[in-house]
């Protein structure tokens, strides 16, 4: 069912390669966008590339967050613009809840492997002792254990004193202040009383020892630009975000896609295929598929236009309590 | 299970807030728009700022643009009814204010504390909108918000007329160099769309802003919370014939100054895959460029020519300003970061003093004469304010005389650099003028600012080249020279040790001098008396003073308290590495002040000195000292230590001069 999972990265270019001694590629709208000023998904893309630049020069251990989804595809797309011809001069790091759909672990490890750069993968080792699921221990504690504490460990082994993170602040309205370069304290905690002013795009870098600082070189982006970007850029992404005939159940009216056999059926709860796509990828429990025909990128961004509810309301975490995306980021969540 | 029970609450909210959607606000031809999306690429991006006073009406209007524009989502609008209920100030009604307070403590006070972002588009454009505070302490926000916006909606609250706000937030629009202002005159239904009353706020609001140089002033009759003028034009305003709001954020032209401007850019980062390549990675802030442009890095001089114009998506033609490119040049010239690349035959200032306005945005005032550090474009050095011209009263626009700028203010100063940096004014250029202070210590941002010209004396001052150099100075002393600083509190034994150990020095024949704190204040810092302004001039002088001695080849000992480590880190960053030795005298505060041998701790007690470093004044003790002396030792074992640390690290020998 999932045969054709990380099958798109064959068929899309890899951005900035032609063959050596061939003739320069041209951009022909260069001398169009002279005239008319760049259209805002080029500005949106030149904002990304200076932040990530900057990360680069004024931090000494930089790393990239890749959660595997849209966001994190076309952020490392980005990096991959924004350094060229040198690679990203930053490993990647994906925190593993051993939750994730199968496909974007296969499709993780070849996008890594296509952009020449470091993986880490971390997982709280601790927590899959103490046998945390999100069936067991509710979706909040499990996120807070198999994912902020996961993430911190991960942040605080490798010593880094900058991570990017691919939060837009269309997202959540705690997100919409959030700053570009998020200062967080030794114990990686957020306090937004406690954010620097940031004017122009002038970002303050400087940090003690043991403090760093979260980066969002999307914060300006929305999810129908990121969809348009993926359709403009052909980045490849997860099948999962295309629709297709999958195993699901129905919970709490939401549509949740039976992956493997650790999904616990409830009593007389039968699997039915039904045609379904992710807005947004993250745990497989806690993540909603919504009835979709959109099989296409171009069929995706014409469904984007006229969706009326937003893509966190697949995410139950949110859910949990008001204000609850606020607590999360407070303890150290991205 | 409570999440069950949630989740079930939460769709059930999702189903009816879907449906009063679809029959509030739907119709054919508007989703039919929406749905064209055929020419996202064509689509340009405006940035506005919103802003007033609190109560204005500003999240309310941010919340009809969404709503308006249908970028509210269905699960959005019903969690805003779920607030609206237990939060709201609008009845039972929704309150679309809620949409926007983000954070839990806005919730709770009812007020936005911070900058918030939204984002809405037509067909016609993407908008970013910068939601900031209207208190009045808030003032940085306002001025964060308005740094990135190309226009501001001012809004004003027809039953208040234009306040003092208003005109605070006017000059700080107007400061942060935007030129185009919609007054959008909210609540008009709750005077009952008296044109006469808009008319005297319009004339009200274009007599005093007459002075702030704006290109565009349109004027707006709305009603935020009904929708009247914002999507478009309402019924109940027959009167006005302008544009809605709307229709004006989607048609107003904001490209600014000349279209053809000089290429400039900002190097952020040296790019170095292998040796074959070497290009230098940054965005261009203004003008065009492209192979065989001749170029120059403003600062040293040197010049080159484009070789070419590289991105992933292969090289340019030519690249425009806005655009993130790599450069690589003809020649192998000296670029590094921080360097700005420019048009050869129009080239940026360069120098270490300029004029500018600075908006003062931390707790602590602003210290005249403390080293911050200023970054501008992708150049970090340090730079002190020399002098503060005036401030400015942002009610009155009035200047008043000023030493220093508390949180919020705004004055004109004077500013050096400790290197010269290549700058535009903030009119011609906002990457070129626009600068940010950072304290060195705290790490805080402290201050933004608009450079507004530079000055002469600097660009005529030239620095003499001198034929004896420090090197041969130094090995005719058969010594390194060093400033020896010793830091602690008053009573803590500095002169005592120091006095000590010039006298060892001397006998082992090096060539010494003693700068003691309390003998400078006789003389060179006579002027100069106690407060944090003072105490930091205190200390800069010194520095400059035993500056001059290092040059001259000489160990110099240098006892002040100096109780800020944004100084002393100052004075070693002035020196080359390895001449500052600070040496930490750590006696306690109960020892020193038990020995009291001048017996100043007795009278600070009694009231009669004022700031006593201690007492009534912060000592900042040195994190990692080169060398720390406890109040166990004597001066004698004390002066061991220090003279056994310069012996050790080469300082007293004939070849520590000579090698370098």
């Amino acid at each position: 069912m999932l045969s054709n999972a990380a099958g798109n990265f064959s068929s899309v270019r890899p951005p900035g390669h032609h063959p050596a001694g061939d003739a320069p590629l041209i951009r022909l709208d260069a001398v169009n966008a002279h005239r008319r000023g760049l259209s805002h998904l080029r500005r949106l893309e030149s904002e990304a590339i200076f932040i990530m630049r900057e990360v680069a020069a004024e931090f000494s251990s930089p790393v990239m967050l890749y959660s595997i989804g849209k966001d994190s595809a076309v952020m490392l797309h980005l990096a991959r613009k924004a350094f060229y011809p040198s690679r990203p001069p930053f490993p990647l790091l994906h925190i593993d809840t051993t939750w994730k759909f199968r496909e974007m672990i296969s499709f993780r490890d070849a996008a890594a492997r296509e952009a020449g750069m470091e993986l880490i993968v971390h997982t709280n080792q601790e927590g899959l002792r103490a046998g945390i699921t999100p069936f067991t221990h509710g979706s909040s504690t499990y996120t807070n254990i198999m994912k902020t504490d996961a993430l911190k460990q991960a942040l605080t082994a490798g010593r880094f004193d900058a991570a990017f993170g691919g939060a837009r602040r269309d997202e959540e309205k705690s997100r919409a202040k959030e700053r570009v370069f998020s200062f967080r304290t030794e114990n990686h905690g957020w306090d937004p009383k406690n954010q620097r002013p940031e004017l122009w795009n002038l970002y303050n870098t400087r940090i003690k020892k043991s403090e760093s600082i979260r980066v969002f070189p999307l914060s300006n982006w929305t999810e129908l630009d990121i969809w348009q970007y993926i359709e403009e850029e052909q980045i490849p992404i997860p099948s999962l975000y295309f629709a297709a005939p999958r195993p699901v159940v129905r919970r709490n009216g939401r549509w949740i896609v039976v992956d493997d056999d650790r999904l616990p059926l409830d009593p007389g709860e039968m699997p039915e295929m039904r045609t379904v796509r992710f807005r947004t990828l993250g745990c497989y429990p806690l993540t909603a598929a919504v009835e979709s025909s959109a099989a296409d990128l171009p069929a995706i961004v014409r469904e984007m236009a006229l969706a009326r509810t937003s893509e966190r309301s697949g995410r139950l975490i949110d859910h949990d309590e008001a204000g609850s995306m606020e607590k999360k980021k407070r303890e150290g969540y991205f | 299970m409570l999440e069950e029970v949630q989740a079930l609450r939460q769709e059930a909210h999702h189903e009816r807030a879907r449906k009063e959607h679809l029959e509030s606000s739907q119709n054919a031809a508007k989703l039919a728009s929406l749905a064209d999306i055929s020419a996202p690429r064509h689509k340009d991006l405006l940035c506005f700022l919103t802003c007033g006073s609190v109560d204005d009406g500003k999240s309310t209007l941010i919340g009809r643009l969404l709503y308006d524009t249908q970028l509210l989502m269905a699960d959005q609008l019903a969690d805003l009814e779920d607030v609206s209920r237990r939060h709201g100030t609008n009845g039972k009604s929704i309150d679309f204010a809620l949409l926007v307070d983000g954070l839990e403590a806005e919730r709770e006070q009812k007020i936005t504390i911070d900058v918030a972002y939204r984002f809405f588009s037509t067909d016609k454009r993407k908008f970013i909108v910068a939601d900031t505070p209207g208190h009045e302490q808030y003032t940085r926000n306002m001025a964060t918000g308005a740094s990135n916006a190309d226009l501001a909606v001012v809004l004003i609250d027809a039953r208040k007329g234009v306040l003092n706000q208003t005109r605070r937030h006017s000059f700080i629009v107007s400061l942060l160099g935007i030129r185009h202002v919609v007054l959008a005159v909210n609540k008009m239904d709750l005077i009952g769309y008296s044109q006469a009353i808009f008319d005297r706020i319009v004339e009200e609001y274009r007599a005093f802003s007459a002075e702030l140089g704006f290109e565009s002033l349109i004027p707006i009759p709305i009603s935020a919370r009904l929708g009247e003028n914002v999507a478009a034009r309402g019924e109940a305003m027959h009167w006005y014939r302008g544009p809605a709001l709307i229709e004006h954020l989607e048609t107003v032209d904001v490209t600014r100054g000349p279209a053809i401007r000089p290429f400039r850019m900002p190097v952020q980062w040296v790019n170095r895959p292998n040796m074959d390549f070497r290009g230098f990675s940054g965005t261009i802030s203004s003008g065009t460029v492209k192979p065989g442009d001749p170029i120059v890095v403003a600062g040293s001089g040197r010049t080159s020519t484009v070789k070419a114009v590289v991105t992933a998506d292969g090289e340019l033609p030519c690249a425009v300003a806005g655009e993130a490119v790599t450069l690589t040049l003809a020649d192998e010239i000296d670029v590094s970061r921080g360097d700005v690349l420019a048009a050869a035959d129009n080239r940026p200032e360069v120098a270490d003093q300029f004029t500018a306005h600075l908006i003062w945005m931390n707790d602590e005032p602003l210290i005249p004469s403390r080293v911050y550090l200023i970054k501008i474009a992708a150049r970090t050095v340090g730079a002190s304010v020399t002098d503060i011209k005036h401030r400015i009263d942002v009610d009155s626009f009035s200047k008043l005389a000023a030493k220093t700028l508390a949180l919020n203010e705004i004055g004109l100063v004077n500013m050096a650099t400790q290197q010269p940096v290549a700058f535009e004014p903030y009119g011609l250029s906002r990457t070129g003028g626009a600068f940010i202070l950072i304290d060195r210590v705290t790490n805080q941002t402290v201050g933004a600012g608009v450079i507004e010209h530079g000055l002469r004396r600097a660009a005529n001052i030239h620095w003499q080249a001198l034929e004896v150099s420090k090197k041969q100075r130094a090995s005719m002393k058969g010594q390194k020279p060093a400033v020896l600083w010793f830091t602690g509190l008053s009573g803590a034994g500095k002169s005592t040790i120091a006095n000590v150990v010039e006298r060892r020095l001397a006998a082992l024949g090096h060539h010494t001098y003693m700068l003691d704190g309390d003998n400078l204040r006789h003389g060179l810092n006579k002027d100069l008396g106690f407060t944090d302004a003072d105490r930091v001039e205190n200390v800069r002088r010194t520095g400059e003073a035993a500056k001059l001695m290092v040059d001259a080849g000489l160990i110099v000992i240098a006892c002040l308290i100096s109780p800020f480590r944004a100084e002393r880190t100052a004075v070693r960053e002035s020196l080359e590495p390895g001449e500052f030795v600070e040496v930490h005298v750590s006696t306690p505060l109960a020892i020193a002040e038990s020995r009291d041998p001048k017996g100043l701790y007795k009278r600070a007690r009694q009231g009669l000195i004022q700031n006593f470093t201690g007492i009534h004044s912060p000592y900042e003790e040195p994190e990692s000292p080169d060398i720390k002396i406890t109040a166990e030792m004597t001066a004698e074992e004390a002066a061991e230590r220090v003279v056994g640390f310069l012996s050790n690290a080469g300082y007293l020998s004939d070849e520590a001069g000579s090698k370098q």
